[in-house]
């Protein structure tokens, strides 16, 4: 069995109509509730759960006070490559977007990464589109060993793999896989997802049970906000978690809200989920898990980033350049998207112990994952 | 009040702090200060030192406290010896607090492979001692083993609920060769002020210092809290009377006057 027999047995309409169906009463007994269910998280991502939203951000922070403390972690994305053969309605790099293309070679992986060292960072998440003839499985395997000499924590964000190279990945020094479905909605995903391996919904969504398989340390989900209606998308991602959480009990979870930016050859069509309802998202996730971890990307404006720090958020990125070697030389026509907030990690760092936030840069040790049983 | 020792090592208070979820270093040595602890652990995942470093092992180091590396993020036995032993050559410490918990999210602690871990640092010659759950065969097994003392949790770590396993521990306390460090889930004064009075041997408080709304003050309040509570466990606490004193006993015939026995 996996997540896709899940998906299988719920659809998304009765979903879409359930939450809409929610009351106030509905809310009310979820807010009351020490331990929150799917029928609760139901609730709380509902249009009834909207004059609460003080209610749930003051029980949010204080969860997220309790389990991660007066702390946000901070990391940074290493784009080893915009290559990419999908065509994605969305995104920058998609394949039929004129764009000069690029793949780091190592030495200027190595470049990128003592750049990144010098700002701080010891979390990296190494990035890639989804072009396995270019960037495969031995490219991925390279790239970890030219950085991991640098940095106490590295994850991935690139094009879905087997189980058996996961755990090959984790060997060498992997800790986590950020995989985002972008949305749960089976029927709709092909008219985002127009041609590639990415076209394949089935394929990426048993990613995380694959990478719970391999052992993963983490694994981050996200579904693309702006694409499908973000209330059911939401519960879904919910679903997804509940399962995966029971399933692979040993590896931690992150959730992220990565809101459908501006990039080359991509237009948005306005804002199809406010900041309003960004923060019944992530506190609604809050009530539900208190232990998973809560990301904010750059694609978020500085100001709102700074609100959000109190309100579950957990980890954050800063500084991030979203185009292959950003970090040594500017090169801004390569990038994914446009990134929203341009502080240096010292800016974000400061706000964040304004804020009266322990910014940690550090909060794993690469041996750990180098024990994993061979 | 009496020391506590530990491995040879003498400690006048009783109170032992983590270092997680604080505002800022600066803010945890103050608590640390304020505390008056001897014995401060620090994951060694979280360690950065020298100039890259984010100065936190060397703020706890400048309140003149002796450093407890704990295990924190690791899965199995196999990890835990390897960071412990990191740890060692980092710090330059024989002390080990050993945690594996292999579920992150609520954190609790793998027995199986806690023992192994126990079993091979102790012969490593470490000074280990194992966060652990509230098991009283288990601490018996761990103590067998070679830990230095036990730490079992007085409820689910983070939870601030006080002492839940409050009847295992009575029987860990009372079985226990070595000392009893309650670890975690103690969420108010009053609690700590409990496990001293039940004979623990020592506390080890690190959300609710570091989450309150003044650590500071807070760790003052744990501090008195704990000496008041091993106070009166050395003074003797009077017994708890489970049944009322009658003023007509049932027995009073057995010595009524006139009655021949």
């Amino acid at each position: 069995m996996t997540f896709y027999d899940v998906l299988a047995a719920h659809s998304w309409e009765d979903i879409r109509k359930a939450i809409l169906q929610k009351t106030d009463r509905d809310v009310r007994r979820a807010l009351a509730k020490s331990k929150r269910d799917l029928q609760d998280l139901m609730a709380l991502l509902s249009p009834a759960a909207e004059p609460y939203l003080e209610t749930m951000a003051q029980i949010s922070h204080h969860l997220t006070l309790k389990r991660f403390g007066r702390t946000i972690q901070l990391y940074v994305p290493l784009y080893l490559s915009n290559e990419c053969h999908n065509i994605c309605t969305y995104c920058g790099f998609s394949f039929t977007n004129k764009i000069s293309r690029k793949t780091l070679t190592p030495e200027e992986i190595r470049e990128e990464a003592r750049a990144i060292k010098q700002m701080g960072f010891e979390h990296i998440l190494l990035v890639t589109g989804e072009a396995p003839a270019i960037v495969d499985f031995a490219y991925l395997k390279e790239a970890l060993r030219e950085v991991r000499p640098l940095f106490a924590n590295i994850s991935m964000e690139v094009q879905p793999l087997q189980t058996e190279e996961y755990r090959a990945l984790l060997r060498e020094g992997l800790y986590g896989v950020y995989i985002y479905q972008e949305t749960y909605n089976e029927q709709r995903y092909p008219v985002y997802h127009v041609k590639g391996i990415k076209r394949n919904f089935r394929f990426r969504l048993e990613t995380p049970d694959r990478l719970g398989q391999a052992g993963a340390y983490k694994i981050g989900l996200g579904v693309l906000l702006g694409l499908e209606d973000w209330r059911t998308d939401a519960w879904f991602m919910g679903l997804h978690l509940d399962y995966l959480r029971r399933m692979y009990w040993k590896t931690r979870f992150s959730i992220s809200f990565p809101r459908l930016r501006p990039a080359h050859g991509v237009e948005v069509n306005g804002s199809t989920i406010s900041d309003r309802e960004l923060v019944q998202l992530i506190t609604a996730f809050r009530l539900f898990d208190e232990n998973v971890e809560l990301v904010l990307s750059t694609r978020e404006p500085a100001e709102l980033r700074d609100h959000l720090i109190p309100l579950g958020i957990t980890t954050m990125s800063a500084a991030s350049r979203t185009q292959p070697g950003g970090y040594a030389a500017e090169k801004k026509e390569l990038e994914q998207f446009e990134v929203a907030d341009h502080r240096s990690p010292q800016e974000v760092a400061q706000q964040i112990e304004k804020q009266g936030y322990q910014p940690v840069w550090k909060d794993w040790d690469a041996h750990i994952s180098l024990a994993l049983e061979q | 009040m009496e020391a506590l020792r530990i491995a040879g090592q003498e400690f006048r208070s009783r109170l032992f702090l983590g270092t997680g979820k604080f505002s800022s270093n600066e803010m945890m040595r103050r608590a640390i200060e304020a505390s008056g602890t001897e014995l401060v652990t620090v994951a060694f995942k979280r360690v950065q030192l020298g100039e890259t470093g984010d100065g936190m092992v060397e703020s706890i180091l400048a309140a003149n406290v002796r450093l407890l590396p704990n295990t924190s993020g690791v899965r199995n036995a196999r990890e835990a010896v390897l960071i412990a032993q990191l740890a060692r050559e980092a710090l330059e410490t024989d002390w080990v607090k050993l945690e594996i918990h292999p579920d992150p999210r609520y954190l609790l602690p793998d027995p199986v492979e806690t023992l192994k871990a126990t079993e091979e640092l102790a012969k490593l010659g470490f000074v280990v001692l194992p966060y652990c759950s509230a098991d009283p065969v288990h601490c018996k097994q761990l103590e067998e083993a070679g830990a230095a003392a036990v730490m079992p949790l007085g409820s689910p770590i983070g939870t601030n609920q006080g002492l839940t396993t409050r009847s295992m521990l009575e029987i860990i306390i009372e079985q226990s060769r070595v000392p009893v460090i309650i670890d975690a889930g103690i969420g108010a004064p009053s609690q700590a002020a409990e496990a001293m009075e039940m004979g623990a041997d020592a506390v080890l408080i690190n959300t609710a210092i570091a989450v309150a709304g003044d650590p500071v003050q807070m760790a003052q309040a744990f501090r008195e809290a704990v000496e008041a509570g091993r106070r009166a466990f050395e003074a003797g606490l009077p017994p708890v009377e489970k049944h009322a004193q009658a003023t007509s006993p049932l027995t009073a015939f057995l010595t009524e006057g006139d009655r021949k026995s």
